[in-house]
């Protein structure tokens, strides 16, 4: 727990991940959002892939990358909100459960032309207890459909939202975020009344 | 010595192929633990010897609270790298670090005035 104290020069930092299958517009999320020129870090992938207790030798290594978008929205100066978006590409999710511990909360992303590109997002995050929406993005060229349509086909928990979006429009992606908040404050409602 | 390694991981999926080590001096563990979203910055303290470009390039970055994210993308090497020159950094005391708030969120009432804030926050840029 971080001290309240009036000198300290440091915010919150928070995490929001944004996943979803390839090419389902992720950057253009982060993008969206972000005040900042949306960066990239880079992991190794020997590095995390391998026990990093046995790296004897392994300077002498050349190895390759993956790289994870991200953006950063400030929040009054006393909160930070950095978005990550995840790589689409499911053999590098590994990567994810560094990314997912101590996030808030994930957005899933889908297209209705290829919903099942989501599932794995989903199943991920059900299987991790993170909490999650799920946002549709509404390409030109798709079918419109309901959001129930869409919860019914993914199989979705009746609690868990789905909001439409277009992810290219800064407001639009906003508001998502927002229906990802409202949703994790709901859910602590619920809870503490159980309790 | 160890050949390098070719085969499985160089194909066109994964990122581009990087030397890293050089920088790190052949370190790949930080003596500092971070994460992504430790927060860095400049104590203001010179350190008392010169520290090289590659440190000396990522302290000039460190005059607000940045992520150790946020500072890899800018100098262009992967997050396990950076981690090392930040930690080193941290060593000599010439940055602080501040490691985000792992806790998972439960029903407490910090929790809500945090998801609180940040929902006003989200709203504000409506
Ligand atoms: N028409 C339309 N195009 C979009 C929308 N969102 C994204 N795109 C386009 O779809 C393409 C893929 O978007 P990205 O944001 O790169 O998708 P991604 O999920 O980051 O993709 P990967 O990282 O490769 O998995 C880009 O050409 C975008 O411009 C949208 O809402 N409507
Ligand atoms: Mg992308």
């Amino acid at each position: 727990m971080g001290s309240v104290n009036d000198s300290d020069p440091f915010p919150t930092a928070l995490k929001v991940l944004i996943a979803g299958g390839f090419g389902v517009g992720k950057t253009t999320m982060v993008s969206a959002v972000s005040e900042i020129e949306p960066l990239s870090t880079e992991e190794l992938l020997t590095q995390v892939s391998a026990s990093t207790d046995s790296l004897e030798g392994v300077e002498d290594k050349s190895t390759t990358t993956v790289a994870m978008d991200f953006g950063r929205i400030s929040l009054g100066g006393t909160h930070v909100l950095y978005l990550f978006g995840t790589p689409g590409q499911e053999r590098f999710w590994f990567l994810w459960d560094e990314l997912s511990a101590g996030a808030l909360g994930a957005v899933v992303l889908a297209d209705t032309r290829r919903l099942e590109d989501c599932f794995a997002a989903v199943d991920f995050f059900e299987r991790r207890g993170i909490e999650f929406i799920v946002a549709v993005n509404e390409f030109d060229d798709a079918y419109r459909y309901e959001p129930e349509e869409v919860r019914a086909a993914i199989d979705l928990k009746p609690e868990v939202p789905v909001v439409l979006c277009d992810a290219r429009d800064v407001a639009s992606s906003t508001n998502v975020l927002v229906s990802l908040v409202q949703h994790l404050i709901d859910t602590r409602s619920q809870h503490a009344d159980v309790i | 010595m160890t050949e390098p390694v070719e085969g499985p991981w160089l194909d066109g999926d994964a990122g581009r192929l990087v030397r890293p080590y050089t920088v790190s001096d052949g370190r790949t563990k930080p003596s500092t633990h971070f994460d992504l979203l430790t927060l860095v910055m400049a104590t203001g303290n010179r350190p008392h010897h010169y520290l090289g470009p590659d440190h000396t390039h990522v302290l000039g970055l460190c005059r607000g609270p940045l992520s150790v994210a946020e500072i890899a993308a800018h100098i262009r090497q992967p997050a396990v790298v950076t981690k090392v020159l930040l930690s080193d950094l941290v060593d000599c005391g010439a940055i602080t670090a501040r490691a985000p708030d792992r806790a998972p969120l439960g029903p407490h009432s910090t929790d809500r005035d945090l998801l609180e804030a940040v929902l006003d926050g989200l709203r504000k840029r409506l």
